[in-house]
Protein backbone atom coordinates (compact mmCIF):
# COMPACT_ATOMS: atom_id res chain seq x y z
CA UNK A 1 0.00 0.00 0.00
CA UNK A 2 1.53 3.35 -0.85
CA UNK A 3 2.09 6.03 1.74
CA UNK A 4 -0.65 8.54 2.25
CA UNK A 5 0.60 12.03 1.08
CA UNK A 6 -0.43 15.10 2.43
CA UNK A 7 -0.39 18.24 0.24
CA UNK A 8 -0.23 21.74 1.27
CA UNK A 9 -2.18 24.18 -0.76
CA UNK A 10 0.30 26.64 -1.85
CA UNK A 11 -1.13 29.53 -0.43
CA UNK A 12 -0.01 28.10 3.05
CA UNK A 13 3.30 28.85 4.40
CA UNK A 14 5.45 28.00 7.37
CA UNK A 15 5.67 31.24 9.30
CA UNK A 16 9.40 32.41 8.87
CA UNK A 17 11.55 34.77 11.22
CA UNK A 18 13.23 37.76 9.19
CA UNK A 19 14.46 41.56 10.91
CA UNK A 20 11.29 42.40 9.62
CA UNK A 21 8.91 39.85 10.25
CA UNK A 22 8.21 37.22 13.02
CA UNK A 23 9.83 37.00 16.36
CA UNK A 24 12.88 38.57 17.30
CA UNK A 25 15.93 35.98 16.98
CA UNK A 26 19.43 37.33 17.08
CA UNK A 27 19.22 36.86 20.90
CA UNK A 28 18.60 33.43 20.47
CA UNK A 29 22.19 32.24 20.96
CA UNK A 30 25.07 33.27 21.81
CA UNK A 31 27.70 34.60 18.94
CA UNK A 32 31.11 35.97 20.13
CA UNK A 33 31.93 33.41 23.19
CA UNK A 34 34.09 33.09 26.47
CA UNK A 35 34.87 29.61 27.56
CA UNK A 36 35.48 28.17 31.09
CA UNK A 37 36.16 30.58 34.46
CA UNK A 38 37.14 28.64 37.79
CA UNK A 39 37.18 29.80 40.79
CA UNK A 40 38.12 28.88 44.71
CA UNK A 41 38.36 29.76 47.80
CA UNK A 42 41.85 29.65 49.92
CA UNK A 43 43.51 30.83 53.04
CA UNK A 44 43.27 34.68 52.16
CA UNK A 45 40.54 34.87 49.93
CA UNK A 46 39.38 33.99 46.62
CA UNK A 47 41.09 33.50 43.45
CA UNK A 48 39.90 33.19 39.91
CA UNK A 49 41.02 32.41 36.51
CA UNK A 50 39.99 32.73 32.91
CA UNK A 51 42.10 32.75 29.40
CA UNK A 52 41.97 35.42 27.18
CA UNK A 53 40.03 34.11 24.48
CA UNK A 54 36.51 35.45 22.83
CA UNK A 55 35.71 33.03 20.06
CA UNK A 56 33.27 33.72 17.02
CA UNK A 57 32.19 29.74 16.71
CA UNK A 58 35.15 27.26 16.52
CA UNK A 59 37.60 30.35 15.23
CA UNK A 60 39.29 32.21 17.83
CA UNK A 61 38.65 35.48 16.83
CA UNK A 62 39.56 37.79 19.79
CA UNK A 63 42.35 36.89 21.60
CA UNK A 64 43.08 39.62 24.38
CA UNK A 65 39.73 40.08 26.01
CA UNK A 66 39.45 41.01 29.69
CA UNK A 67 36.94 38.16 31.05
CA UNK A 68 37.55 39.04 35.35
CA UNK A 69 36.88 42.22 36.22
CA UNK A 70 36.54 43.83 39.54
CA UNK A 71 33.02 45.33 41.08
CA UNK A 72 33.61 47.70 43.81
CA UNK A 73 36.54 47.15 45.87
CA UNK A 74 35.74 43.62 47.38
CA UNK A 75 34.15 41.74 44.57
CA UNK A 76 35.72 39.79 41.57
CA UNK A 77 33.44 39.03 38.73
CA UNK A 78 33.96 36.29 35.65
CA UNK A 79 32.29 35.39 32.67
CA UNK A 80 31.80 33.01 30.25
CA UNK A 81 29.51 32.75 27.06
CA UNK A 82 28.20 35.60 25.24
CA UNK A 83 30.65 38.47 25.66
CA UNK A 84 28.08 41.56 23.77
CA UNK A 85 25.79 40.30 26.70
CA UNK A 86 28.61 40.43 29.62
CA UNK A 87 29.42 43.99 27.92
CA UNK A 88 25.62 44.79 28.98
CA UNK A 89 25.98 43.57 32.40
CA UNK A 90 29.54 45.65 32.86
CA UNK A 91 27.54 48.64 31.55
CA UNK A 92 24.38 47.88 34.22
CA UNK A 93 27.44 47.23 37.15
CA UNK A 94 29.03 50.56 36.06
CA UNK A 95 25.81 52.74 36.52
CA UNK A 96 25.15 50.80 39.64
CA UNK A 97 28.24 51.88 40.94
CA UNK A 98 28.20 55.35 40.12
CA UNK A 99 24.95 56.04 41.56
CA UNK A 100 26.72 53.84 44.84
CA UNK A 101 29.54 56.74 44.97
CA UNK A 102 27.26 59.80 43.83
CA UNK A 103 25.51 58.71 47.31
CA UNK A 104 28.76 59.37 48.82
CA UNK A 105 27.82 58.13 52.02
CA UNK A 106 30.36 55.57 52.72
CA UNK A 107 28.68 53.20 52.44
CA UNK A 108 29.89 50.41 50.44
CA UNK A 109 27.96 47.66 48.08
CA UNK A 110 29.03 44.30 49.70
CA UNK A 111 29.83 40.85 47.57
CA UNK A 112 26.53 39.71 49.09
CA UNK A 113 24.71 42.35 47.58
CA UNK A 114 26.56 42.38 43.93
CA UNK A 115 25.83 38.42 43.79
CA UNK A 116 22.25 39.01 44.66
CA UNK A 117 21.48 42.10 42.24
CA UNK A 118 23.62 39.91 39.42
CA UNK A 119 21.31 36.65 40.03
CA UNK A 120 18.28 38.79 39.74
CA UNK A 121 18.86 40.55 36.45
CA UNK A 122 19.73 37.05 35.31
CA UNK A 123 16.39 35.87 36.27
CA UNK A 124 14.53 38.72 35.45
CA UNK A 125 15.98 38.10 32.01
CA UNK A 126 15.43 34.54 31.70
CA UNK A 127 11.72 35.24 32.47
CA UNK A 128 11.17 37.36 29.91
CA UNK A 129 12.80 34.65 27.30
CA UNK A 130 15.24 36.71 26.80
CA UNK A 131 18.34 35.74 28.85
CA UNK A 132 21.72 37.07 28.89
CA UNK A 133 23.93 33.98 27.57
CA UNK A 134 26.52 33.68 30.48
CA UNK A 135 27.41 31.65 33.35
CA UNK A 136 28.47 34.21 36.00
CA UNK A 137 31.02 33.82 38.86
CA UNK A 138 31.11 36.31 41.70
CA UNK A 139 33.43 36.13 44.22
CA UNK A 140 35.17 38.30 47.26
CA UNK A 141 35.08 38.93 50.84
CA UNK A 142 31.66 40.75 52.29
CA UNK A 143 33.02 41.71 55.86
CA UNK A 144 35.40 39.76 56.16
CA UNK A 145 34.00 36.16 55.22
CA UNK A 146 34.15 34.89 51.63
CA UNK A 147 31.98 34.76 49.38
CA UNK A 148 31.52 32.60 46.07
CA UNK A 149 28.76 31.93 43.83
CA UNK A 150 27.72 30.90 40.29
CA UNK A 151 24.56 32.37 38.30
CA UNK A 152 23.79 31.57 34.50
CA UNK A 153 21.56 32.50 31.54
CA UNK A 154 18.33 30.28 33.61
CA UNK A 155 19.33 32.55 37.11
CA UNK A 156 19.92 29.38 38.34
CA UNK A 157 22.48 30.07 41.53
CA UNK A 158 24.57 28.03 44.00
CA UNK A 159 27.17 28.93 46.40
CA UNK A 160 30.27 26.89 46.99
CA UNK A 161 33.99 26.13 47.94
CA UNK A 162 35.14 25.86 44.21
CA UNK A 163 33.45 27.04 41.07
CA UNK A 164 34.20 26.14 37.15
CA UNK A 165 31.96 27.19 34.01
CA UNK A 166 31.62 25.76 30.87
CA UNK A 167 34.27 22.93 30.01
CA UNK A 168 35.33 23.28 33.77
CA UNK A 169 32.58 22.17 35.05
CA UNK A 170 34.19 18.81 33.47
CA UNK A 171 37.16 18.97 33.63
CA UNK A 172 38.50 21.03 36.34
CA UNK A 173 35.91 20.74 39.11
CA UNK A 174 37.10 17.09 40.02
CA UNK A 175 40.83 18.46 40.48
CA UNK A 176 39.41 21.65 42.66
CA UNK A 177 37.32 18.74 44.40
CA UNK A 178 39.93 17.00 45.13
CA UNK A 179 42.66 19.83 45.85
CA UNK A 180 40.62 22.00 47.69
CA UNK A 181 37.44 21.35 49.03
CA UNK A 182 37.92 20.59 53.14
CA UNK A 183 40.92 23.17 52.65
CA UNK A 184 39.26 26.21 52.24
CA UNK A 185 41.04 28.01 55.28
CA UNK A 186 44.69 26.05 55.01
CA UNK A 187 45.64 26.54 51.19
CA UNK A 188 48.18 29.06 50.58
CA UNK A 189 48.47 31.14 47.77
CA UNK A 190 51.62 29.75 46.38
CA UNK A 191 49.37 25.93 46.47
CA UNK A 192 46.55 28.02 44.90
CA UNK A 193 48.19 29.21 42.30
CA UNK A 194 49.69 25.92 41.40
CA UNK A 195 46.38 24.72 41.57
CA UNK A 196 44.65 26.89 39.51
CA UNK A 197 47.73 26.87 36.49
CA UNK A 198 47.37 23.42 37.12
CA UNK A 199 43.17 23.19 36.07
CA UNK A 200 43.78 26.00 33.17
CA UNK A 201 46.50 24.08 31.64
CA UNK A 202 43.98 20.77 31.69
CA UNK A 203 41.65 22.82 30.02
CA UNK A 204 43.77 24.05 27.03
CA UNK A 205 45.08 20.70 26.68
CA UNK A 206 41.46 19.33 26.19
CA UNK A 207 39.16 22.38 25.27
CA UNK A 208 39.41 23.37 21.62
CA UNK A 209 37.81 27.14 22.47
CA UNK A 210 40.62 27.95 24.90
CA UNK A 211 43.78 29.74 24.56
CA UNK A 212 47.55 29.37 26.13
CA UNK A 213 47.39 33.29 27.83
CA UNK A 214 45.17 33.75 30.60
CA UNK A 215 44.23 35.77 33.88
CA UNK A 216 44.53 35.09 37.48
CA UNK A 217 42.95 37.31 39.77
CA UNK A 218 42.45 37.40 43.52
CA UNK A 219 40.35 39.29 46.29
CA UNK A 220 41.43 39.47 49.32
CA UNK A 221 41.44 41.81 52.36
CA UNK A 222 44.01 43.67 50.57
CA UNK A 223 40.86 44.35 47.90
CA UNK A 224 41.06 42.87 44.00
CA UNK A 225 43.85 42.26 42.15
CA UNK A 226 43.87 40.73 38.10
CA UNK A 227 46.88 40.16 36.95
CA UNK A 228 48.50 40.90 33.20
CA UNK A 229 48.16 38.19 30.86
CA UNK A 230 50.40 35.22 31.42
CA UNK A 231 51.48 31.90 29.53
CA UNK A 232 51.64 28.25 31.12
CA UNK A 233 54.29 25.79 30.23
CA UNK A 234 52.91 22.83 28.05
CA UNK A 235 54.40 19.92 26.43
CA UNK A 236 52.85 18.67 23.03
CA UNK A 237 55.66 15.93 22.67
CA UNK A 238 53.08 13.15 23.33
CA UNK A 239 51.52 14.53 20.05
CA UNK A 240 53.56 12.81 17.68
CA UNK A 241 52.52 9.70 18.26
CA UNK A 242 48.67 10.24 17.89
CA UNK A 243 47.62 9.26 14.51
CA UNK A 244 44.12 9.60 13.13
CA UNK A 245 41.21 10.00 16.14
CA UNK A 246 42.93 8.11 19.17
CA UNK A 247 41.51 5.32 20.62
CA UNK B 1 -7.52 94.09 55.39
CA UNK B 2 -4.46 93.29 56.32
CA UNK B 3 -4.76 89.36 54.69
CA UNK B 4 -1.45 87.89 53.95
CA UNK B 5 -1.32 87.65 49.81
CA UNK B 6 1.57 85.23 49.92
CA UNK B 7 0.52 82.56 51.66
CA UNK B 8 -1.77 80.87 49.43
CA UNK B 9 0.53 78.14 48.29
CA UNK B 10 4.08 76.79 48.35
CA UNK B 11 5.25 78.30 45.57
CA UNK B 12 4.52 81.96 46.10
CA UNK B 13 7.64 83.39 47.82
CA UNK B 14 6.81 86.37 49.93
CA UNK B 15 8.67 90.22 49.85
CA UNK B 16 10.53 89.28 52.53
CA UNK B 17 12.27 86.02 51.02
CA UNK B 18 9.63 83.87 53.15
CA UNK B 19 7.36 80.63 52.10
CA UNK B 20 4.24 80.65 54.26
CA UNK B 21 2.81 77.69 53.60
CA UNK B 22 6.12 75.68 54.23
CA UNK B 23 6.48 77.62 58.03
CA UNK B 24 2.54 76.65 58.36
CA UNK B 25 3.45 72.88 57.75
CA UNK B 26 6.19 73.31 60.54
CA UNK B 27 3.94 74.73 62.37
CA UNK B 28 1.78 71.55 62.03
CA UNK B 29 4.48 69.64 63.89
CA UNK B 30 4.77 71.28 67.13
CA UNK B 31 0.62 70.77 67.33
CA UNK B 32 1.57 67.31 67.77
CA UNK B 33 2.86 65.63 71.09
CA UNK B 34 6.21 65.58 71.77
CA UNK B 35 8.68 62.87 70.65
CA UNK B 36 12.32 62.42 71.74
CA UNK B 37 15.19 60.11 70.18
CA UNK B 38 18.75 59.35 71.38
CA UNK B 39 21.77 57.25 70.64
CA UNK B 40 24.66 55.85 72.18
CA UNK B 41 27.27 53.78 70.56
CA UNK B 42 25.30 50.74 70.43
CA UNK B 43 21.24 51.50 70.59
CA UNK B 44 19.21 54.53 69.23
CA UNK B 45 15.95 54.71 70.81
CA UNK B 46 12.49 57.33 70.59
CA UNK B 47 10.30 57.09 73.20
CA UNK B 48 6.43 59.26 72.66
CA UNK B 49 4.10 60.68 74.05
CA UNK B 50 0.50 59.64 72.66
CA UNK B 51 -2.62 61.37 72.83
CA UNK B 52 -6.67 60.55 72.47
CA UNK B 53 -8.73 62.58 71.77
CA UNK B 54 -11.46 62.28 74.07
CA UNK B 55 -11.98 59.58 77.07
CA UNK B 56 -13.64 57.13 74.70
CA UNK B 57 -11.04 57.07 72.11
CA UNK B 58 -7.86 55.09 71.98
CA UNK B 59 -4.41 56.74 71.71
CA UNK B 60 -2.85 57.51 68.33
CA UNK B 61 0.19 55.56 67.60
CA UNK B 62 2.79 57.26 67.75
CA UNK B 63 5.85 55.18 66.27
CA UNK B 64 6.31 52.90 63.61
CA UNK B 65 8.43 50.08 62.54
CA UNK B 66 9.51 50.43 58.73
CA UNK B 67 12.16 47.14 58.73
CA UNK B 68 14.25 45.59 61.36
CA UNK B 69 16.51 48.16 61.10
CA UNK B 70 14.40 50.97 61.02
CA UNK B 71 11.99 52.88 62.72
CA UNK B 72 10.02 56.10 62.84
CA UNK B 73 8.08 58.32 65.36
CA UNK B 74 5.72 61.38 64.26
CA UNK B 75 4.93 64.54 65.27
CA UNK B 76 2.18 66.64 63.14
CA UNK B 77 -0.51 64.90 60.97
CA UNK B 78 -0.54 61.33 61.24
CA UNK B 79 -2.12 60.70 57.96
CA UNK B 80 1.27 62.42 56.17
CA UNK B 81 3.14 60.43 58.12
CA UNK B 82 1.60 57.04 57.27
CA UNK B 83 1.84 57.78 53.01
CA UNK B 84 5.74 58.15 54.02
CA UNK B 85 6.17 55.24 56.24
CA UNK B 86 4.55 53.76 53.66
CA UNK B 87 6.99 54.90 51.15
CA UNK B 88 9.88 54.00 53.86
CA UNK B 89 8.66 50.71 53.52
CA UNK B 90 8.63 50.38 50.23
CA UNK B 91 11.98 51.30 49.64
CA UNK B 92 13.19 48.89 52.93
CA UNK B 93 11.61 46.42 50.85
CA UNK B 94 13.37 46.95 47.22
CA UNK B 95 16.39 46.85 49.19
CA UNK B 96 16.12 44.10 50.68
CA UNK B 97 15.22 42.22 47.53
CA UNK B 98 17.37 43.74 44.94
CA UNK B 99 20.73 43.80 47.19
CA UNK B 100 19.65 41.68 49.97
CA UNK B 101 20.60 44.50 52.21
CA UNK B 102 18.92 46.53 54.80
CA UNK B 103 17.97 50.25 53.50
CA UNK B 104 20.89 52.58 54.92
CA UNK B 105 19.09 55.12 56.90
CA UNK B 106 20.57 58.20 55.63
CA UNK B 107 19.43 57.27 52.50
CA UNK B 108 15.99 56.48 53.51
CA UNK B 109 15.93 59.67 55.20
CA UNK B 110 16.91 62.13 52.54
CA UNK B 111 14.69 60.20 49.76
CA UNK B 112 11.99 60.97 51.90
CA UNK B 113 13.28 65.05 52.03
CA UNK B 114 13.42 64.98 48.37
CA UNK B 115 9.97 64.28 48.35
CA UNK B 116 9.21 66.94 51.07
CA UNK B 117 11.19 69.31 49.06
CA UNK B 118 9.58 68.60 45.19
CA UNK B 119 6.17 69.41 47.46
CA UNK B 120 7.36 72.73 47.82
CA UNK B 121 8.76 73.67 44.95
CA UNK B 122 5.56 72.83 42.30
CA UNK B 123 2.66 74.51 42.39
CA UNK B 124 -0.84 72.71 43.15
CA UNK B 125 0.79 70.61 45.73
CA UNK B 126 1.05 71.02 49.61
CA UNK B 127 4.27 70.57 52.30
CA UNK B 128 3.67 67.64 54.50
CA UNK B 129 2.42 68.42 57.89
CA UNK B 130 4.61 66.24 59.92
CA UNK B 131 7.76 65.67 61.23
CA UNK B 132 9.43 62.68 61.79
CA UNK B 133 12.43 61.23 63.67
CA UNK B 134 13.83 58.23 62.28
CA UNK B 135 16.13 55.82 63.90
CA UNK B 136 17.89 53.09 62.49
CA UNK B 137 21.03 50.37 62.35
CA UNK B 138 22.92 50.08 59.47
CA UNK B 139 27.10 49.27 58.45
CA UNK B 140 27.99 52.88 59.85
CA UNK B 141 25.57 52.16 63.11
CA UNK B 142 23.17 53.17 65.02
CA UNK B 143 21.79 56.53 63.77
CA UNK B 144 19.06 59.12 64.66
CA UNK B 145 17.58 61.99 62.08
CA UNK B 146 14.84 64.22 61.99
CA UNK B 147 13.00 65.05 58.85
CA UNK B 148 10.76 68.11 58.60
CA UNK B 149 8.37 69.50 56.14
CA UNK B 150 10.64 72.04 54.62
CA UNK B 151 12.50 68.59 53.13
CA UNK B 152 15.71 69.50 55.64
CA UNK B 153 17.38 66.72 56.92
CA UNK B 154 19.74 66.68 59.78
CA UNK B 155 21.45 63.78 61.84
CA UNK B 156 21.84 64.25 65.52
CA UNK B 157 23.00 62.21 68.59
CA UNK B 158 19.71 63.08 70.71
CA UNK B 159 16.92 65.45 69.37
CA UNK B 160 12.67 66.60 70.22
CA UNK B 161 10.36 67.52 68.29
CA UNK B 162 6.42 68.22 68.75
CA UNK B 163 4.74 69.99 71.22
CA UNK B 164 6.69 71.70 74.09
CA UNK B 165 9.65 69.74 72.60
CA UNK B 166 12.00 72.74 73.93
CA UNK B 167 12.20 71.48 77.08
CA UNK B 168 13.07 68.00 76.03
CA UNK B 169 16.11 69.53 73.70
CA UNK B 170 16.87 71.30 77.09
CA UNK B 171 17.50 68.13 79.10
CA UNK B 172 19.11 66.62 76.39
CA UNK B 173 21.46 69.41 75.89
CA UNK B 174 22.69 69.23 79.05
CA UNK B 175 22.79 65.19 79.16
CA UNK B 176 23.82 63.94 75.44
CA UNK B 177 27.55 63.97 76.43
CA UNK B 178 26.51 60.85 78.57
CA UNK B 179 24.72 59.22 76.04
CA UNK B 180 27.53 57.46 74.01
CA UNK B 181 28.31 54.40 76.88
CA UNK B 182 24.89 54.04 78.06
CA UNK B 183 23.05 50.53 78.10
CA UNK B 184 19.62 50.26 76.26
CA UNK B 185 17.53 50.51 79.64
CA UNK B 186 19.35 53.82 81.01
CA UNK B 187 18.88 55.49 77.18
CA UNK B 188 15.21 54.70 77.37
CA UNK B 189 15.06 55.87 80.94
CA UNK B 190 16.67 59.52 79.96
CA UNK B 191 14.35 59.51 77.47
CA UNK B 192 11.24 59.33 79.02
CA UNK B 193 13.01 61.88 81.40
CA UNK B 194 13.20 64.40 78.90
CA UNK B 195 10.03 63.64 77.29
CA UNK B 196 8.30 63.90 80.73
CA UNK B 197 9.64 68.04 80.67
CA UNK B 198 7.15 68.18 77.85
CA UNK B 199 4.16 67.09 79.07
CA UNK B 200 1.94 69.83 80.83
CA UNK B 201 1.26 70.50 84.27
CA UNK B 202 -0.73 67.88 86.02
CA UNK B 203 -0.22 65.58 83.25
CA UNK B 204 1.87 61.78 84.21
CA UNK B 205 3.64 59.74 81.37
CA UNK B 206 1.54 56.22 82.24
CA UNK B 207 0.81 52.62 80.52
CA UNK B 208 -1.87 54.00 78.38
CA UNK B 209 0.03 57.55 76.65
CA UNK B 210 3.92 56.15 76.84
CA UNK B 211 5.41 54.60 73.37
CA UNK B 212 9.13 53.51 73.49
CA UNK B 213 11.14 51.94 70.77
CA UNK B 214 14.55 50.94 70.12
CA UNK B 215 16.73 49.16 67.51
CA UNK B 216 20.84 48.74 67.87
CA UNK B 217 23.22 45.94 66.41
CA UNK B 218 21.81 42.80 67.39
CA UNK B 219 18.41 44.43 68.88
CA UNK B 220 15.61 44.52 65.91
CA UNK B 221 13.33 47.36 65.71
CA UNK B 222 11.17 46.95 68.89
CA UNK B 223 8.24 49.15 70.01
CA UNK B 224 6.75 48.88 73.33
CA UNK B 225 3.19 50.24 74.44
CA UNK B 226 1.04 49.90 77.04
CA UNK B 227 1.68 47.58 80.24
CA UNK B 228 5.16 46.95 78.54
CA UNK B 229 6.00 50.20 79.29
CA UNK B 230 5.45 49.67 82.60
CA UNK B 231 9.32 48.24 83.82
CA UNK B 232 10.93 51.48 82.10
CA UNK B 233 7.89 53.48 83.92
CA UNK B 234 8.82 52.06 87.37
CA UNK B 235 12.44 52.95 86.13
CA UNK B 236 11.61 56.72 85.52
CA UNK B 237 10.53 56.56 89.55
CA UNK B 238 13.29 54.61 91.11
CA UNK B 239 16.13 56.96 89.70
CA UNK B 240 13.66 59.85 90.74
CA UNK B 241 13.34 58.33 94.31
CA UNK B 242 17.19 58.47 94.15
CA UNK B 243 18.03 61.90 93.52
CA UNK B 244 15.63 63.40 95.83
CA UNK B 245 17.44 60.96 98.97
Amino acid sequence: MDPIEIRLPHTIQRPKATPNYGPRTHTTRPIVTGTSVIAFKYKDGIMMAADCLASYGSLARFRNEKRLMAVGETTLLGVSGDMSDFQHMQHTLESILTQEYDMDDGQKLGTKSVYKCISNIMYNRRTKVDPLWNSYVIGGLDNGEKILGYVDLYGTTYQSATIATGFGGHLAQPILRRRVEGREDELSEEEAVQILDECMRVLFYRDARSLNKLRRAKVTAQGVEISEPYMLETNWSFAESITGYGS
Amino acid sequence: MFRNNYDNDASTWSPQGRIFQVEYASEAVKQGSAVVGLKSKEHVVLVAVKRSPNELASYQKKIVRIDDHMGIAMAGLTSDARVLSNYLRSEAMRSKMIYGRALPVGRAVNAIGDKAQTNTQEYGRRPYGVGLLVIGQDDTGPHLYEFSPSGIVSEYYAYSIGARSQSARTNLERNYEKFEDMSLQELVVHGLRALRDTLQQGKQLDTLNTSIGFVGKDTKMTILDGENTQAYLDLLDEGEAMETE
